[in-house]
């Protein structure tokens, strides 16, 4: 009678669903009978379920229609039938957003609340909750805090959630009630006790001094609830993350005595922590490693990944401490559970020795289809990781890649395996051909446009230097005509490389670039129209300015200048000279190879530093008329870490000065300085001009002070030089605690150790693409070579170090790495000099008994040439 | 990539959900309004999880930058959802949690059809577990008991037994007999229960009923075959 509709459904086979062919204005109909006297519990109970199951479908209600069932609904009250009521708070709970007037209900739920029914009371508690807001909620201040001490574990307990929900909207009304909360953190129940934690950290994660007290108190007198104890290892964790505090500190201990927590829940947490903590020791780690290496054979599933999943992040830092969980790992590596086998896979891969590298990728090939994107990412940079270590087994691993790059995948996947072939290209040059070929067969069928513009850019980089170039062609001109707009471009461009250094091709290349110039899209059009005109004057100097080198600007630093010519306009045309140079990242930073590759990375381009001193110092008016800025260094220490001042210096270059930023820490908290500067003797013609002292250095508060220095016109090879520097302030005494200084101070000052300007700082690095092309278009009409022998340097590998650094130039064509085994080797150095002058050194090294070295020196100014073999020598 | 140490919060579960066994949704609560937005959004990441679960039973999954268990029982799966850096184990004792708290009050029988008879016992559940993503309760005794929530013992009615025998055909008559087993357990189960749960009248009551429902029923599948 009642599930008529039900049985109907049976009827029809499999697949019944009572909830199936539920129309929202039937279930609206129906809703009617709420309005009937009396009230058959049954009956609306059931229509309740069909509006919830309904809403949760994803089912819209328009705000009329739901405010309507609301009102119908809050007849129900009169019902005593306790799922009903039940059912009813759920609807407020579902309804409360789309519905009007939701507070109608609030006599009523708190009557629930305050009632002497206890199974009603925290239910209603969340419901009324759900319904208030701020000013609402001074109103049922005085029940919330009742209820947070009730006697009730489920009373209590939703009271303290709800707060918890509340702190977010209303947190100076929940704030007045950490006493109560305080009050039921001491409560038997373990749920209770674990909400009240939650809430007095939520009210005061801003409070260090308090929370640290709360910590104390909590890890002293200990709680039951295993919740509660993982709750405190994170506030304990973060805090130790926070306050630096050393491995030796209490809150180290007590995460490490939880380790010996009975709870499983506990003992992961802690292990959990103590792996994801900075800079921890071996021996720190031993013990939560070895309760992992135990969680390794649990029967239960989630355990093993948890325990699988983070010593593959030790072994990403620390791969000896797992070596010991190697039998276990490989146990897991049969696991039916494919995310477990790939986890233990990758671990081994990293902790394991080299011999094993053949049996473990077998392994992994023969699932690696049922696994999913995430845990292949995962895979390929295991792989990655690998191929840099063992450089050997870039063969096996390359036929891997390429399989997996013919299977199905995501972006994320896909573009992990061609940035590994790329980087397994760059680091093996005999592994060239074949991942190039790999790489062409992908973008034959290839729909994400990022990679294949990129793979594009690879291929005119590399192809027209491989033994046949022309089989490359083909690959190229086939998104010319198959793909979009971008691809299509990127192509032009790769084409055009192939033509610009392989002769035999240029007349092919010309012809197909002519197609190209009929294409429909403009960027297309203007890049083949462009390279046309630039193959056909056959100049090498052009060839390399235009296509192979691109340009070495800054890009925000371009669209700054663009934009200041054209507010000034003048009869000058722009000068690309005065462009600030784009730096290179100095190290390129490997992105942490993480079992869990979110994929929500936000991917932003900040600005460089330089761009960012850039603008700091064109707000001083003093610099204004230095014009660009040509070079930022790395800081350096002026002073020892642990001093009461502590100094360090960048060195900012332009066309004629340089200015030295001294970035200042006053670490004294009795002490407030004052009009800070640092005086700078120097050792040659360099001119001291100015000193901006910084006005006031407050403790621990980093202030600036700049010092701008001329350098010397008459003498342009003086490009090193040595300062003496002396720290000259005012001091005032202040109270430590309040920061008050006293009114009178003193002059005071202090010694500062030497800053030495080399010539690595009039050099900014740039890279060129092409060496070669770049080395033909500055010609030798300024080339002087000559040869030194540096003794006391031992291996090729530590000579091209110190050149490199020395110089401060940027090494091209990936020759800054030395090839095992071998007595000779070239340096290619490329760089622009004060003034923007290019210069490039090659460097012809050979190692017997102490190593030899023949510079090459080529610029476009003379002088550029002498001071860089006057500085070698 | 990931952060190195979790934001201490109470907000553990990020979605929880129920999917039948052709990915249907049957329930689901998403308790973080910035993952999975809209509707479509999630019914992606519902048929996403899925397709890479329901095969093989392996209890936890790593998807879309989510750490996800699962359990599943006959043709129905149940999904909880946390953050990557999540603990695996407290959201373990949430599944398990829910399971055996429905597995309680669908008396053992967990599976589509009876969970979609007694939805709004599991709707209340579900309630009584996860409160806006925070573990309220994690003890199934202590869920039962605030949920006080029991199967409807009689979805049988004399009328719908009638109706059967109408249309009985070989199909119905092998369901019949799955009926007939289910209502088996499910009187012994009265009985067992007997002294613990119900007030004795009561559960004599619904055994006298069904054992005549069992009664009548094999008597119709025997008259038929």
């Amino acid at each position: 009678m009642i599930k008529k509709f039900d049985k109907k459904d049976e009827e029809s086979g499999s697949g019944s669903n009572p909830f199936q062919h539920l129309e929202k204005s039937a279930v609206l109909q129906e809703a009617r009978i709420f309005n009937e006297t009396p009230i058959n519990p049954r009956r609306c109970l059931h229509i309740l379920t069909k509006i919830i199951y309904l809403l949760n479908q994803g089912e819209h209600f328009g705000t009329t229609e739901a405010t309507e069932a609301f009102f119908a609904m809050t007849r129900l009250f009169q019902s005593n039938d306790q799922t009903l009521r039940r059912m009813c708070y759920l609807t407020i709970k579902e309804m409360a957003n789309i519905s009007e007037d939701v507070i109608i209900v609030t006599s009523s739920l708190t009557k629930d609340m305050t009632g002497k029914e206890d199974v009603y009371r925290g239910p209603a508690i969340r419901a009324l909750c759900r319904i208030t807001d701020t000013t609402m909620l001074q109103a049922i201040e005085r029940y919330m805090k009742q209820a947070i001490v009730d006697k009730v574990p489920s009373v209590s307990s939703s009271a303290l959630v709800s707060s918890l929900h509340m702190v977010k909207m209303s947190y100076d009304v929940v704030k007045r009630w950490v006493n109560e909360a305080q009050e039921a953190a001491s409560s038997d129940n373990i749920m209770v006790q674990y909400h009240a934690l939650g809430l007095l950290y939520h009210l005061r994660k801003n409070d260090r001094l308090a929370v640290t007290k709360m910590l104390n108190k909590f890890t002293k007198s200990g709680l039951k609830s295993p919740f509660a104890y993982c709750m405190l290892i994170r506030i304990a964790s973060k805090l130790l993350d926070e306050t630096e505090g050393g491995h030796d500190s209490p809150l180290f201990d007590f995460i490490e005595s939880c380790l010996r927590n009975k709870n499983e829940m506990v003992v992961y947490e802690a292990a959990s922590a103590i792996v994801h903590m900075p800079n921890c020791t071996a021996r720190e780690l031993a013990p939560a490693v070895s309760v992992l290496q135990l969680f390794c054979s649990s029967p239960k599933a989630a355990l093993r990944y948890a325990a699988v999943r983070t010593l593959n992040k030790v072994a990403m830092k620390h791969p000896s401490a797992v070596t010991a969980c190697n039998l276990d790992l490989e146990n897991l590596i049969t696991d039916s559970n494919r995310s477990i086998a790939t986890l233990a896979i990758t671990t081994l891969l990293k902790t394991g020795s080299e011999s094993s590298v053949d049996r473990l990728m077998k392994q992994i090939s023969s699932f690696v289809s049922e696994i999913s994107d995430e845990f292949k990412v995962v895979v390929v940079q295991a792989i990655s990781a690998l191929c840099q270590k063992y450089p050997r087994k870039h063969s096996v691993m390359m036929n891997f890649l390429s399989n997996m790059l013919r299977d199905d995948g995501g972006f994320d996947y896909k573009r992990a395996i061609v940035d590994c072939i790329i980087s397994i290209i760059e680091e093996n040059p005999e592994s060239k051909e074949t991942g190039l070929a790999h790489l062409c067969e992908f973008i034959e069928d290839c729909e994400h446009t990022v990679l294949a513009t990129k793979i594009l850019h690879l291929l005119g980089k590399e192809g027209p230097r491989t033994p046949q170039p022309s089989k490359y062609i083909r690959f190229i001109f086939n998104r010319v005509v198959l793909e979009s707009e971008a691809v299509r471009a990127a192509a032009v461009s790769a084409l055009a490389k192939f033509g610009a250094q392989n002769d035999d091709l240029l007349p092919s290349v010309l012809v197909l670039m002519q197609r190209c110039m009929m294409d429909s899209d403009d960027e297309v059009r203007d890049r083949a129209t462009f390279y046309m005109n630039v193959l056909q004057q056959k100049q090498k100097a052009l060839n390399a300015a235009y296509i192979f080198n691109g340009l070495s600007v800054s890009i925000p630093g371009l669209e700054k200048s663009l934009h200041q010519y054209t507010l000034e306009p003048s009869e000058k045309p722009f000068d690309m000279k005065s462009v600030p140079l784009a730096t290179t990242p100095i190290t390129e930073q490997k992105t942490e190879i993480a079992p869990v590759a979110t994929s929500k990375l936000p991917e932003k381009l900040g600005p460089s530093r330089q761009d960012i001193y850039q603008e700091q110092l064109a707000a001083i008016p003093e610099f204004q008329s230095l014009g660009p800025l040509f070079k930022s260094s790395e800081p350096v220490q002026l002073t020892e870490a642990e001093t009461e001042y502590v100094v360090r210096c960048i060195k900012h270059t332009f066309a004629r000065h340089m200015v030295f930023q001294f970035d200042c820490t006053n670490t004294l908290n009795d002490q407030l300085l004052q009009k800070v500067m640092v005086q700078m003797e120097p050792s040659e013609a360099y001119e001291v001009v100015n000193y901006i002292p910084a006005l006031s250095l407050p403790y621990s508060q980093p202030g600036s002070c700049y010092t701008l220095v001329r350098l010397p016109d008459d003498d342009p090879t003086a490009v090193s030089c040595t300062f003496s520097c002396t720290m000259k302030y005012l001091v005032k005494d202040c109270d430590p605690n309040t920061g008050e200084p006293d009114d009178d101070g003193y002059d005071d000052e202090y010694v500062l150790e030497d800053l030495e300007v080399t010539v690595a700082d009039h050099i900014q690095k740039v890279l060129k693409p092409n060496f070669g092309a770049a080395w033909e278009e500055v010609g030798d009409e300024n080339e002087k070579e000559e040869t030194f022998a540096l003794a006391s340097v031992r291996t090729l590998d530590e000579a091209v170090g110190n050149i490199i650094s020395f110089l401060g130039m940027q090494p091209c064509e990936r020759s800054d790495k030395v090839p095992e085994n071998k007595n000779s080797h070239v340096l290619f150095l490329a760089g622009v000099f004060r003034g923007g002058h290019d210069v490039l050194v090659r460097a012809r090294l050979a190692l017997a008994d102490g190593v030899t070295m023949q510079v090459t020196v080529r610029s476009s100014e003379e002088t550029v040439v002498d001071v860089i073999l006057a500085s070698v020598g | 990539m990931d952060s190195t140490c979790l934001e201490p919060s109470l907000y553990t579960v990020k979605a929880v959900f129920i999917l039948d066994n052709d990915g249907n949704r049957l329930l689901s609560k998403y308790y973080d309004p910035e993952l999975y937005p809209t509707m479509k959004d999630q019914k992606n990441f519902e048929s996403n999880v899925f397709s890479k679960t329901h095969k093989a039973d392996n209890e936890i999954a790593f998807l879309e930058g989510m750490t996800i268990v699962y359990k599943s029982s006959i043709d129905l799966f149940f999904y909880v959802v946390g953050s990557a850096q999540e603990n695996e184990l407290m959201l373990m004792s949430v599944l398990n949690c829910l399971f055996d708290s429905l597995s309680h009050i669908l008396r053992k029988n967990v599976e589509r059809r009876c969970l979609l008879d007694n939805m709004e016992g599991v709707f209340l559940v579900v309630d009584e577990i996860i409160d806006g993503g925070v573990i309220l309760e994690s003890d199934p005794q202590q869920v039962l008991q605030k949920v006080n929530y029991r199967a409807d013992d009689n979805p049988l009615t004399e009328q719908s037994v009638a109706q059967v025998t109408h249309t009985a055909d070989q199909a119905t008559l092998q369901k019949l007999h799955l009926l007939v087993w289910g209502w088996m357990g499910a009187s012994n189960y009265l009985q067992d229960s007997l002294d613990s749960r119900l007030h004795p009248g009561q559960v004599a009551v619904h055994y006298r009923v069904a054992q005549r429902h069992a009664g009548q029923t094999i008597m119709l599948t025997h008259s038929h075959t």
